[in-house]
């Protein structure tokens, strides 16, 4: 049972973390940096309830000021380079970031015992949830109420002016200038709204796990941040968690029986989905294709 | 309403435009004509901040509009539509038009709530109003990247009124189009200088050049070699030199 619930926690930070990266393909950015947000929000708010014993929801809160304000810094630099150059900048600020956690040495002494980030060792003990009595399953609703919500929050606002404007600096930068479309705020307020949810996905992923270690938030979290809403297609919020599920509940954790031979059909069922369906597994043919089954009409007039 | 005042851009050695002196009254409809590679659209790169001039500047409404983004210089009402047509593909033709709303009159109508949470069709009726001068009024819903080209251009035109401006920079807005359509396309910019926007045209159907703008400037090289009439132009030998060659 732990198990299952333990994959959809991962599943459930993962949408976050994809989703964050979402935000920031709509406008055109291919961002790396999603790594580095995550690991910022997950050290953020693991430091705040181990050594200054705060509560979640103010950890979680804090984390997610904290990334967006690193995220808003590092948006500024990031405007000035786009398509490969931003790829390579923005790994170069998550593994920045890392390298920070893996000398962040800060222990405390309470009740006895040792605690806090220890540098390369990692940061243990991360014991919120436990100390407080929280179950399994109760951190299960917890994340994904959290997933709901920026999924739902994300999914209204592209209904609104708010979604056309991004995409619309994603089409194409130098029309959406010519339009009036100010591109430096839309860019830089796309990478802030990216470092909020990929903080939140951090400050979530800590305290699930209890364990951070720089290990994690390496290139391959980045990649994978990026890989979901690319597979899953940028339609809506749904293609992502639908990427994630594809990703992490079948190909991560439904292959495992394979062994070592997971990893090369790991590859190979990404390529077939991507030479499958080029605008994504939930694109607006698959999209179509249930509102039919489903017999929902569409609005003319609205998006 | 328009001043370009010695304005040059460089290209390393290149003088894509060299020491322009051009002037647009409002109101009027001036075409910009020239061969290939003679400045023209490099010009309407620097009139609306796509281009940082090497020396020279574009006065607008009495305004330097030096060091202003193109996003800004919209803001003070220079719109312009592209030679090689740039929509927003993926958006429908509904949603081109209501991102483009972006003249401070529009911005200082609405609640910043309103304008960003806003559904749609707050801005209905306007665009309504935009898609039937256009002709686009059935294809609301249809994404920008399937209209087909004389659809897109009819969009690319209508896109950039949304933004209400006063000066409307037309960069070959006719290429590709047949005679029926450039025809139509003269009527729709007449329509346009009747609501009061000022228009530079630059482009090599002579068709419309000749048929609807009061002024003339041509370019060679960066430079200008005549202004005036569409008729003086046509019998101006400085100008038949420059498409044609010398007779020697």
């Amino acid at each position: 049972m732990d198990y299952y619930l333990n994959l959809i926690n991962t599943i459930g930070i993962h949408t976050l973390l994809g989703l964050s990266a979402y935000l920031l393909i709509l406008t055109g950015q291919v961002s790396m940096a999603q790594a580095g947000f995550f690991g910022i929000g997950a050290y953020t708010a693991a430091i705040l309830t181990v050594i200054f014993e705060s509560s979640i929801l103010t950890a979680i809160g804090a984390a997610m000021l904290v990334s967006g304000g690193v995220a808003f810094l590092v948006g500024f630099p990031a405007l000035r380079v786009r398509g490969l150059m931003l790829v390579v900048a923005t790994v170069a600020f998550s593994e920045f970031a890392r390298m920070f956690f893996y000398n962040l040495k800060w222990r405390i002494v309470r009740d006895g015992a040792e605690i806090g980030p220890d540098g390369t060792m990692g940061f243990a003990e991360i014991r919120y949830f436990n100390d407080n009595g929280w179950l399994n399953w109760e951190v299960t609703i917890f994340i994904w109420v959290f997933v709901a919500v920026v999924m739902a929050l994300i999914w209204w606002s592209d209904k609104t002016r708010i979604g056309a404007v991004l995409r619309a600096v994603g089409e194409d930068e130098l029309a959406a200038d010519s339009t009036g479309i100010n591109v430096t705020v839309v860019k830089v307020a796309a990478m802030t709204a990216g470092g909020v949810v990929a903080g939140l996905a951090g400050s979530l992923y800590a305290h699930q796990v209890t364990d951070l270690d720089h290990h994690t938030f390496t290139v391959l979290l980045a990649t994978f941040a990026i890989a979901y809403p690319i597979l899953g297609g940028l339609s809506n919020v749904f293609g992502t968690l639908i990427a994630v599920l594809f990703i992490q509940g079948l190909l991560v954790e439904g292959l495992r029986f394979l062994g070592d031979w997971r990893m090369l059909l790991f590859g190979a069922l990404i390529i077939l989905a991507m030479n499958i369906k080029p605008l994504g597994l939930f694109d607006n043919q698959t999209i179509r294709f249930l509102r039919n089954a489903l017999g929902v009409k569409r609005q003319s007039g609205s998006v | 309403m328009l001043e370009i005042k010695t304005l040059s851009k460089h290209f390393g050695g290149v003088k894509a435009v060299d020491n322009l002196d051009l002037q647009v009254e409002r109101g009027e409809i001036v075409g910009l004509i020239g061969p290939n590679g003679s400045g023209k659209s490099t010009l309407v790169n620097l009139v609306c901040g796509v281009l940082k001039p090497t020396s020279g500047e574009v006065i607008f409404e009495g305004h330097s509009m030096a060091g202003q983004v193109p996003s800004a210089r919209l803001r003070h009402g220079i719109a312009r539509t592209f030679q090689n047509i740039r929509l927003f593909g993926g958006l429908t033709v509904w949603q081109n038009l209501w991102v483009a709303r972006n003249s401070n009159e529009d911005i200082r109508s609405q609640s910043i709530l309103r304008r960003w949470l806003g559904s749609a069709t707050t801005l209905k009726k306007e665009i309504e109003t935009m898609l039937e001068f256009s002709d686009l009024a059935d294809k609301a819903d249809v994404l920008a990247s399937n209209l087909a080209f004389g659809e897109q251009r009819r969009l690319e035109l209508a896109r950039a009124v949304a933004a209400k401006p006063r000066l409307l920079l037309l960069d070959e807005p006719a290429a590709g189009m047949n005679r029926a359509e450039v025809a139509e396309l003269e009527q729709r910019i007449r329509s346009l200088r009747e609501q009061g926007i000022t228009i530079l045209l630059v482009e090599h159907v002579m068709q419309l050049v000749m048929g609807v703008t009061d002024r003339i400037a041509v370019l060679n090289f960066g430079s200008k070699i005549a202004e005036g009439s569409p008729n003086d132009i046509q019998e101006n030998t400085a100008v038949q030199e420059a498409y044609l060659g010398h007779s020697d």
